[in-house]
């Protein structure tokens, strides 16, 4: 394995750095540490910031000296091996037709695809959640099938509506909340994978598993209804 | 009766804050919180409130209040702003008790880009994932998640009398002193080579007017990069200096997104990220490296200054009274009503 890089950014945040490439591997054993740091409870720890292939941890300097986190990091990296973690896969209602998969047919043609293939490749696997970013709530999940590896957009497109299902550079993403985007919108789930006043806020894990199940408008009117009404409608189950 | 904050008008960008939004960047979550720090928990230190409380961040585009229902005491520390009580011109940070149908105006004074209305008691909007911190980007916290818009109402509950007069605050411990900014090399200084960080830190680059909360863009010959411009996106700092490829750099302030993908030069170090902050747009700063140690000891430095009791003097029809009268601690309760001498 590649020795752990500790780089830092400023004097409250470490990034411990397992690699520089987004590989499922190098993401296990970025949550097999957060997981084994979340335990240690270290007094100073603020919170750490799980990515495709590093965790940070932002820390208070006064609390928690530089040199004993790392000696921490590394005690807890040794111990750490990359073992199952509960994880889970979700299986989220997602409609492609219009009004909903905006974007379909566009980057359908771009990769020489019927829409109709392009929604069998992208439901047909699990996709995992390897980090959030950019917004709450945005989920960046890889496993895509390589068929679908659409370049992004050259511009912005307008802001696409809340819960959209999107692909773009070889991944897949859930966006909550409505933003422009270099992303193509190939659909929209009635599930809210964020809700700030639910409990929890935010439903999937950083390393569980999303598998999209197409729907049509009319049965996503019917479970945005239920959503609306404070319902979960997605479905969970135990990884593997 | 609760005292209710009503707001005039209010230009861009006037917001709730507080410490900000910890614990939820890996739901990709925002911090937000004060753009500088060190006046926002001087203000709340200056009428006894709990480190953190929230307060009303002011932008150069001014804030207007009165108060309905009862008297309110506040505290406004931050940039050198213009501070108007029912018209009299008051110091820039101050201490006063706003009385039902008193207007107090906050507008761009000298310099300073933000200050901090902070309220004897707590501003009553919800707490969103646990702080009322303002994301007008995600539309999360403060008053609906937007900025303060006239007619707008904030209801201060536990309002308490903190303040016998107005008095000017000692806000000395925030004092620049004219530096550069102190930043920490990384985390990817290695996507640079040496001659361009030792220009990165020579150049006096210039706050372009696109600086925002999220970030302050600037201005001067771009950076070259060593090893291409785009990094598998990771988490971000505040105060981190990203160089995408148009090589002109941007510090990420308060609500920066939780990751990016750009590499990152350099880190303004926490003791400075309020003198950074009260740049405005069309000034120049310079950047000055310092070890991870150098910036912990100036951390403690600045973390010790502000645990000080909070000095203030009382004011004398708008003017700082003389010399011989003593700063006092504001929240003890013991400044005296100084202001029938008549000098």
């Amino acid at each position: 394995m590649v020795p752990l890089r500790f780089l830092d950014s400023g004097e409250t945040m470490l990034v411990v750095e397992f690699g520089s490439t987004i590989d499922v591997m190098l993401n296990e054993r970025v949550l097999a540490l957060d997981a084994a740091l979340a335990g240690a409870a270290l007094p100073g720890v603020i919170e750490t910031t799980p990515t495709f292939r590093s965790l940070a941890v932002h820390y208070e300097p006064l609390v928690l000296d530089r040199a004993r986190l790392v000696d921490h990091i590394l005690e807890l990296e040794r111990l750490a091996e990359v073992t199952e973690r509960p994880a889970r896969t979700w299986t989220f209602p997602c409609c492609y037709t219009l009004p909903h998969g905006e974007d379909l047919a566009e980057v359908a043609a771009r990769l020489a695809l019927t829409p109709e293939r392009l929604v069998e490749l992208h439901t047909g696997r699990a996709l995992r959640v390897h980090m959030y970013g950019f917004s709450p709530g945005f989920a960046y999940l890889g496993g895509l099938a390589p068929e679908l590896a659409a370049s992004r957009r050259a511009h912005p497109r307008a802001p696409h509506p809340s819960d959209a299902v999107m692909i773009a550079g070889g991944m897949s993403a859930v966006a909550p909340l409505p933003m422009p985007t270099g992303w193509w919108v190939i659909g929209r789930t009635p599930e809210k994978v964020f809700a700030p006043v639910r409990d929890p806020a935010f439903l999937v894990a950083v390393g569980d598993d999303i598998r999209f199940e197409a729907i049509d408008a009319g049965t996503f009117e019917a479970l945005a209804a239920r959503v609306a009404a404070g319902e979960v409608v997605a479905r969970v189950e135990a990884k593997r | 009766m609760t005292p209710m904050l009503a707001v005039l008008s209010a230009g861009p960008g006037v917001t709730v804050q507080d410490a900000g939004r910890r614990g939820w960047s890996r739901w990709g979550v925002t911090g937000c919180g004060a753009m500088d720090p060190a006046a926002f928990h001087l203000a709340n230190r200056a009428l006894g409130n709990e480190a953190g409380a929230a307060a009303i961040e002011v932008a150069t585009s001014g804030l207007e209040i009165t108060v309905e229902g009862g008297a309110l005491d506040v505290a406004i520390v931050g940039g050198d702003f213009d501070i108007r009580l029912d018209g009299r011109r008051l110091t820039a940070t101050v201490g006063l008790r706003l009385e039902p149908g008193g207007r107090l105006a906050i507008r761009a004074g000298v310099s300073g880009a933000w200050c901090y209305l902070a309220v004897a008691g707590t501003i009553d909007v919800p707490a969103v994932l646990g702080s009322r911190a303002t994301h007008i980007r995600s539309g999360l916290g403060g008053l609906g998640g937007r900025g303060l818009g006239a007619g707008d109402r904030l209801a201060i509950s536990g309002a308490r009398r903190v303040i016998e007069t107005v008095s000017a605050i000692d806000a000395g411990v925030l004092e620049a002193d004219g530096g550069p900014i102190r930043v920490v090399l990384g985390p990817q200084a290695d996507h640079f080579t040496d001659d361009q960080i030792a220009a990165f830190l020579e150049r006096e680059w210039r706050l372009s007017p696109r600086s925002d909360r999220m970030a302050y863009a600037l201005e001067g010959p771009p950076l070259g990069h060593a090893r291409g411009h785009d990094i598998v996106s990771d988490a971000v700092a505040h105060g981190a200096i990203q160089v995408p490829g148009s090589g002109l750099p941007f510090v990420l302030m308060a609500d920066r997104q939780p990751t990016g993908g750009y590499p990152k030069i350099a880190t303004v170090i926490g003791a400075d990220l309020g003198r950074m902050a009260q740049i405005r747009p069309g000034g120049t700063v310079r950047f000055r490296a310092v070890t991870s140690d150098e910036a912990v000891a100036a951390r403690r430095t600045l973390a010790d200054r502000l645990t000080r009791p909070v000095r203030s003097t009382p004011m004398v029809r708008g003017e700082l009274s003389t010399a011989d009268l003593i700063g006092r601690d504001l929240v003890s309760g013991v400044v005296d009503a100084h202001s029938d001498d008549g000098r």
